[in-house]
């Protein structure tokens, strides 16, 4: 057992810095991807990444490897998209996936385009897949603070933004914090596709987001509990992957998240609100 | 008329230019020759000197793994006299890129006639199910005495197609045969200097086998040969566990791999990491390895450097 679970992480410091950098995005990423998933903008998340991915892009094509050059470039685009979309969204007839849709196609476009003129150096492919087994102090560091400046922010935000997932329309007619919160709500999905992208890279990161509090909404029916138990099962998944990458000999990003889909699968077989937890659950008092 | 001279004029250089232009022509245009990547262009430039035109579909400092072939590659196939791939699965596009863009002629395999090494980039005799005969190891220009028969095939070729030109190419064939073989001879003797526990080469991406094989270095691996898959922690650990037994001072980055990972490595495996390696492409005309000779005696020094001068770190353990 303990060869099994603790030894790889008291032997390797990349396994120990892996293990803080999922503890992390677990903390930060996982909550907002419950938010998401409450304001039924899950799907969003995945466009948000595609449009991350032309700034990052951008960045490392003008700067090189630079953790810094690549996050702005990468906060920057996901801002502009998620802003002119929001935008669009409020003061035309477009909804908001639709003009979203727009935006990030554009967006993903535009970045195919400049890193195709700027020759073929494809490392930026690699580099985009993410690097769990290779987070440095900078990296480390940076996804840290995103965390904690979104625990922060949702602490704050906490109830315009519970009320905007469940009534927006109460919230626009009793506080004029309607916006803020939306926007404030986007910011912090950028930012955390951002820390997802240093990790996991832009085509995993929304799976951390969204699998735990998927999985989460069907055990949970208080908010509360919902975060903390899927911020548990994103942390358990987390470790899940890197020890499976580290027995079975696999690339660690896609083993995160597969284990992320498989705590999922297994809710939605036993839990409560699953497929046939209900006739698991079933209280004597609830019986007709 | 005031037309008239100024006609005359230009008539006079027109025709001073065609005068110009006359004896080139005569002598016929420059092949057109079409190689796959950098390493390869330069050979065909050696030996074809001044009666080829080369053009190298990866460029220098492009790696050669993720390639994706743009339109003005097939524009610049079908206007190509001869074209030249390495062989051995490195470049296996080129044909059908050739043939869709309309080039009927052969296409050079430069690697004929070497012996192929197969692939090491897998880690799987590790757990066991090790194959017989895997995929073969392209990179076989990291042996001079390969680059000796590349040059050779390859001046073969530019005679077939320009048989006017067959003294011209066999002189500078012989010419550039003498430089390769004091530039392998020169690898030889350098490398011989080192101490038998040194001749350890670890590098992110193993281009290096040939070169491992013919100069007598020991390749460790970080990661797989073309980039197929990520490196998985199990990797990660096997290499950085192998560092630390084998007591290796130096690990090389390449110019085309993550250098937070290989930094990552170095550090848990308790070894330095070198200059920039060259694997599979040369560095622009400003680099270091502007042509493939500079480039080997580039690496030969960059290697020298991490293993050669080392007792520091051998005497603080």
């Amino acid at each position: 057992m303990f060869e099994f679970f603790v030894a790889p992480f008291l032997e390797f410091e990349f396994m120990r810095r892996a293990l803080a950098g999922s503890l992390a995005l677990a903390l930060g990423a996982t909550p907002i991807g419950l938010f998401l998933l409450l304001r039924r903008m899950s799907l969003m998340g995945d466009a948000m990444s595609h449009a991350i991915l032309p700034g990052a892009a951008l960045g490392y094509l003008a700067f090189g490897l630079s953790l810094g050059a690549m996050t702005i470039g990468g906060i920057v685009a996901g801002i502009i998209v998620a802003m002119a979309a929001g935008l669009v969204a409020r003061a035309s007839i477009l909804k908001e996936d639709a003009s979203l849709a727009a935006f990030y196609l554009m967006s993903l476009a535009a970045g195919v385009l400049i890193v195709s003129l700027r020759g073929r150096n494809l490392d930026l492919l690699h580099v985009l897949f993410g690097s769990v087994l290779a987070l440095d102090d900078a990296s480390l560091l940076l996804i840290a603070s995103i965390t904690t400046l979104t625990l922060f922010a949702l602490a704050l935000l906490y109830r315009p933004l519970v009320l905007e997932c469940f009534d927006p329309g109460f919230l626009r007619g009793v506080s004029r914090l309607s916006p803020v919160a939306h926007y404030g709500f986007l910011i912090l999905v950028v930012l955390n596709l951002v820390s997802g992208f240093h990790t996991l890279g832009t085509l995993m990161a929304v799976g951390i987001m969204i699998l735990p509090a998927a999985a989460a909404r069907l055990w949970a029916t208080r908010l509360p509990t919902m975060i903390a138990s899927s911020v548990i099962i994103a942390l358990a998944s987390g470790a899940a992957g890197l020890l499976t990458s580290f027995h079975a000999d696999v690339p660690a990003g896609p083993a995160i998240v597969l284990a992320a889909g498989i705590a999922y699968v297994l809710s939605l077989i036993l839990a409560p609100g699953g497929l046939i937890g209900p006739r698991l659950y079933r209280r004597p008092h609830l019986e007709y | 008329m005031n037309m008239t001279p100024h006609l005359t004029r230009i008539r006079r250089a027109l025709l001073a230019l065609l005068t110009a232009l006359l004896p080139i022509s005569a002598h016929a245009a420059p092949l057109q020759v079409v190689a796959s990547f950098s390493i390869l262009a330069d050979i065909v430039r050696e030996v074809g000197g001044e009666r080829v035109e080369v053009t190298s579909i990866i460029g220098a400092d492009e790696d050669a793994h993720g390639f994706q072939p743009r339109p003005s590659d097939a524009r610049v196939l079908q206007r190509a006299d001869v074209v030249v791939a390495n062989g051995l699965g490195f470049d296996a596009w080129i044909e059908r890129l050739a043939r869709s863009a309309g080039h009927a002629g052969e296409i050079v395999i430069a690697s004929d006639g070497i012996e192929a090494l197969e692939d090491s980039g897998h880690h799987g005799h590790h757990h066991g199910h090790e194959h017989d005969h895997g995929p073969l190891d392209p990179h076989a220009w990291q042996n001079v005495s390969n680059v000796r028969i590349y040059a050779r095939n390859i001046a073969e070729a530019l005679q077939t197609a320009d048989p006017d030109g067959a003294p011209d190419y066999q002189a500078r064939l012989a010419r550039y045969d003498v430089a390769l073989a004091a530039l392998d001879a020169e690898i030889r003797s350098t490398l011989s200097t080192l101490p038998a526990n040194r001749r350890k080469l670890v590098t992110s991406h193993d281009a290096f086998g040939y070169f491992g094989q013919a100069y007598g270095l020991k390749v460790i691996a970080a990661a797989g040969i073309s980039y197929e898959s990520e490196p998985s922690a199990a990797g990660i650990a096997r290499l950085i566990r192998q560092l630390r037994r084998e007591n290796v001072p130096v690990v090389f980055v390449e110019n085309i791999a993550d250098p937070r990972l290989i930094d990552r490595i170095a550090r848990e495996g308790g070894a330095r990491v070198g200059a920039t390696l060259h694997s599979d492409a040369l560095s622009g005309p400003d680099g270091d390895a502007p042509t493939y000779i500079e480039m080997m005696r580039a690496n030969l020094a960059a290697i020298m450097d991490g293993l050669g001068s080392m007792p520091a770190a051998e005497s603080a353990r």
